[in-house]
């Protein structure tokens, strides 16, 4: 990072922690599932923006985290440790499932996850001695550190923001590391790659289960952040919504999917004056946008950027990015 | 056996309007790597405007029917490439399956708003009539189902091998630019795979209304039932799509009454992801496919 | 008449006594707008929405007209819990929604802790068994509404073997747990037990099942549109069994949708347009001029919310959350009193309600009333 980058980092950060102070609940509240939400679309975006693979069901290695923690602290089992079975759990679901996906044919984790989201769905809402069933799990605590309680929701939003800067810079050392630099090769060439000696099948199936873990992360927070989850809220249209965070913020980009969470759980939010039809224009801007910027809102500055300053040159590597 | 009966001839009638869908699933597919996510709302649609040429215009039944198939090709067909598909190709898959999830919320939520969100009636197609057959109700409905859908298939299969056009736009699909260099006019096959795919998903929308009633969010389940039976049977092979969607009609309801109501859906998935790792390729599927 | 007079009396009096500077009321709706539950959300939505439109255009609340504002839960938790907070930022002092018990149940804790009355159409028993004192029901719990027809079904129809066919969501679960208690109580045995999917289309398994079981008679716990469709179904098979279920099972949609097939399918309602309540068939008639569809019975619960929140807020004589909420427990209101409310109704101290329902069938494409059921 020059030193620009880290002054604007800081001032997003300050930004982050002043952003709820003398807001009603309400905006709190929201900030904390964008937060969440952003969290979610991170990892997606280490699938599908840097390994290039379709994940479908990032909602369903949520509701893992999410049911996890429940379960966890309900049992009187702390936040923390319920919070790390959680992202581990994510994982190693992950790697189960992308192993035999991954060996097969490259595009075909996109069905596979695609099923698996329906079939946990499933699972949650038949198996209800563990689960509860429709009904869900309600009455999760919201947990105490350092002796300070997060139960109201201001004090969660910051213990929210920690885990979010925490994942975030896990996921900034993640890409500057040799490990990630790979995924940049792998994105722009993947012959090139592959003659270099990179493992690019084992590359990306790691890349899954972390993307997937972080989706763990997300539902461990969700589970104290709504204290009540039931199996539809990990349904496969919540892996589509996921899905569509990152790609409309600029999947490939480092703060696309918080952009593209914003969006999505902001928006609405926005239309309020349109009344019903907030979802027909929300639908119909994502289409055009598609159409015009295929790299999302960031890809859409850029390309704005490079109009004013001819010198700088678009980024391309989208054209070989993604293959389904 | 009457039960077993019962379970075929049901599964059948509804396997075969899941096979219409993925048929144009398949199609789209084949001609412009197009995953369509709202292939499920292509198949609500028509049935609406079916309704609105009745309700507020005041048609008859049959040329209501010819006044959606109208709007379903201008829509859902000649719009759906030119303004979407079109300008996404050459960005690759990812964009478009975007832009095809929110186009199925885009139509969820406009007939909701603009038609309504509870169910309608919707008139039948074929004479209201249930006969026993060997201890089992096979309705007139069910036959009429399975006869349109068969026979629309099996036309789409012989235009596609028989006439020049159809060759022309197979050749299309498996290698366009030497289509291109051949003098195939690759576009306008293309388009005609679009307008085909428009025209079987209204087929499938008229034929299954009836039943399932006109709803804003039936191709919710209808769309991933299609793109399951597409993957099942083999995405390259219009047979494929056939004999997937088929499968899965006559498996859901085996299922339902054999092994569990709780899990019935689990099962196409199950299905799918056994196909996924034994036979990719589907079942009746070729290995080599096209290049992708 | 006399009553009558007295009462419109009061409240003219009422009207006039109170200080033009009160405030308004604000209402907040949130329902499910959009996602699976846009059907009963949107019916729910229009039901409160027609209720004080015509509340407002006859003086409104209190001397003022009343605004609602109206919330999307898009039929998610999270979401629902996150509506209810704004509509509490943005000061409302009644709430009236949600209609999904798996929304419901999270977010009335948001609603608890800020003190603000709300009024769901959730049916789940255990929304008024948390003792939230801030909760009430716009329809029975599926406790009150289902030993009622079992006892029925058992005692006057002589069903001994049940096949049960039900929704597996929090709606159609909460309904057949509470019917599995009543039917050991009764001596009923299950013989089929048949879950089906939220916005299944294809029921010929389901009724397959139904058929060849052993029951005399099924229980059938599904949502409208879903009930339309199995009743086609049954129709098509030709089932040979009687059919017995809640509202959602006989309801003007369903009998508009499922058309003969509906015939001779019996059920349990709290308001039915046949049972010589004018008040209730006018209603429908606005109804249908207003929204161009027909309601069901989430409308008709968003519509009596409406005029019980009218009532309750001029009995209490201000636009005060608290007072409206301790006002509500052990309330009763007549149709005297309060005639938007269609039926007597009362409330209990744990949000429950209770009033008279009557048993009907369906007959030449109406309901029939076999049975007037007292209030329990």
């Amino acid at each position: 990072m020059n030193r620009t980058q880290i002054v604007l980092v800081l001032l997003g950060i300050a930004a982050l922690v002043a952003a709820p102070l003398g807001q009603g609940n309400y905006i709190v509240y929201t900030l904390t599932s964008w937060l969440l939400f952003s969290i979610a679309a991170m990892g997606l975006n280490l699938t599908l923006g840097y390994a290039g693979q379709i994940s479908l069901a990032q909602a369903g290695f949520m509701g893992i985290g999410a049911y996890v923690t429940a379960l966890m602290t309900l049992a009187g089992v702390p936040w923390i440790l319920a919070a790390l079975s959680s992202i581990g759990s994510a994982f190693v679901v992950g790697l189960l499932l992308g192993y035999p996906a991954l060996r097969v044919q490259h595009h075909f984790l996109a069905f596979v996850t695609l099923a698996f989201n329906t079939l946990l769905f499933l699972v949650l809402r038949n198996e209800e001695e563990i689960t509860g069933g429709s009904f869900g799990l309600m009455g999760m605590e919201r947990p105490t550190v350092f002796g300070i309680s997060t139960d109201g929701n201001l004090n969660f939003y910051y213990f929210a923001l920690v885990c979010f800067l925490v994942a975030a810079g896990i996921m900034w050392w993640i890409l500057r590391s040799p490990w990630g630099r790979a995924f940049k090769a792998l994105r722009e060439n993947p012959i090139r790659a592959e003659s270099l000696g990179l493992k690019v099948r084992r590359q990306t199936l790691l890349a899954f289960a972390i993307g997937s873990a972080f989706a763990g992360l997300a539902g461990a927070l969700q589970s104290p952040l709504v204290q009540f989850i039931e199996p539809h809220s990990f349904a496969l249209n919540h892996s589509l919504k996921i899905l569509l965070m990152v790609v409309v913020g600029g999947a490939g980009f480092f703060f696309g999917p918080m952009l593209g969470a914003a969006v999505v759980i902001l928006l609405p939010e926005v239309l309020r004056f349109t009344e019903g039809y907030y979802l027909i224009i929300y639908a119909l801007l994502v289409i055009i946008l598609m159409v015009y910027s295929p790299n999302g809102l960031i890809g859409l500055g850029q390309k704005l950027w490079s109009k004013l300053r001819p010198r700088h040159e678009a980024r391309r590597d989208m054209d070989k990015g993604f293959q389904l | 056996m009457a039960e077993l009966i019962q379970i075929l001839v049901s599964g059948l009638a509804a396997g075969s309007i899941y096979a219409l869908a993925a048929v144009g699933f398949t199609l789209l597919w084949q001609a412009s790597q197009t995953i369509n996510f709202a292939q499920g709302e292509f198949v609500m649609l028509p049935a609406f405007f079916v309704l609105v040429g009745m309700n507020f215009l005041g048609l008859a039944l049959w040329p209501a029917v010819f006044f959606a198939l109208i709007l379903s090709l201008l829509i859902l067909g000649l719009a759906f490439k030119k303004l979407i598909v079109e300008p996404m190709l050459p960005h690759g898959t990812l964009p478009l399956v975007i832009a095809t999830i929110a186009l199925g919320l885009l139509m969820k939520e406009s007939v909701k708003e603009f038609y309504g969100a509870t169910a309608q009636p919707f008139p039948a197609v074929f004479p209201q009539k249930v006969y026993n057959v060997l201890g089992a109700s096979v309705s007139v409905q069910d036959i009429g189902n399975l006869l349109v859908s068969m026979l629309a298939i099996l036309g789409l299969q012989l235009f596609l091998s028989r006439t020049r056009t159809g060759r022309c736009m197979q050749a299309s699909a498996q290698n366009p630019q030497v289509a291109e260099i051949l003098g195939v006019d690759v576009k306008k096959m293309v388009l005609y795979t679009f307008l085909i795919n428009a025209a079987l998903a209204t087929i499938a929308s008229v034929l299954i209304s009836p039943v399932y009633l006109a709803k804003f969010s039936n191709g919710e389940t209808l769309g991933l039932v299609a793109f399951i039976a597409a993957i099942v049977g083999g995405f390259n092979q219009i047979r494929g799509a056939l004999v997937g969607g088929l499968l899965i009609g006559v498996i859901d309801n085996l299922s339902a009454v054999y092994i569990s109501a709780q899990y019935r859906s689990a099962v196409p998935m199950l299905l799918l992801i056994a196909i996924i790792l034994f036979r990719p390729q589907g079942l009746l599927g070729t290995p080599e496919g096209r290049s992708v | 008449m006399h009553r009558n007079f007295i009462g419109a009396t009061a409240m003219a009096l009422a009207l006039a006594t109170t200080p033009l500077a009160a405030a308004e009321l604000k209402v907040g709706s949130i329902v499910e707008l959009s996602g699976p539950g846009a059907a009963a959300g949107v019916n729910f939505r229009d039901g409160v929405k027609m209720g004080f439109e015509e509340i407002n255009a006859a003086g409104g609340v209190l001397g003022d007209p009343v605004r609602i504002t109206e919330y999307d839960s898009q039929t998610d938790p999270q979401v629902s819990r996150a509506m209810v907070q704004k509509a509490i930022d943005d000061g409302v002092h009644v709430i009236a929604g949600t209609v999904f018990s798996s929304s419901t149940v999270v977010n009335m804790i948001v609603a608890r802790r800020a003190g603000i009355p709300q009024f769901t159409g959730s049916e789940a028993p255990s929304i008024t068994g948390m003792g939230n004192p801030y909760i009430f029901r716009s329809a029975f719990g599926s406790q009150k509404g289902i030993p009622k027809m079992a006892r029925y079904m058992a005692e006057e129809m002589g069903v001994k073997k049940v096949a049960v066919v039900w929704a597996n969501t929090e709606f159609g679960k909460g309904g057949y747990s509470a019917f599995k208690a009543e039917a050991a109580n009764h001596g009923l045995e299950i013989v089929a037990d048949i879950p089906t999917e939220q916005a299944q289309s294809d029921f010929s398994a389901d009724v397959l099942k139904a058929k060849t079981s052993a029951a005399d008679a099924l229980f059938v716990y599904l949502t409208e549109e879903e009930s339309a469709r199995f009743l086609r179904e049954a129709r098509k098979q030709n089932i040979g069994k009687p059919m017995v279920g809640e509202t959602t099972l006989i309801g003007h949609k369903v009998i508009e949708l499922a058309g003969e097939a509906a015939e001779g399918a019996m059920g349990h309602v709290g308001l039915t347009p046949d049972a010589d309540i004018p008040a209730m068939t006018d209603m429908v008639e606005r109804f249908k001029k207003r929204f161009d569809y027909t309601p069901d019975h989430n409308a008709i619960k968003g519509f009596t919310t409406a005029h019980v929140i009218r009532c309750v807020a001029e009995l209490v004589g201000s636009p005060d959350s608290q007072a409206i909420a301790d006002k509500m427990h052990g309330l009763t209101l007549t149709v005297e009193e309060c005639p938007g409310v269609l039926m007597d109704v009362s409330w209990d101290d744990t949000g429950e309600m209770s009033r008279e329902s009557f048993f009907v069938e369906v007959k030449d494409g109406k309901q029939v009333v076999r049975a007037i059921l007292p209030p329990n």
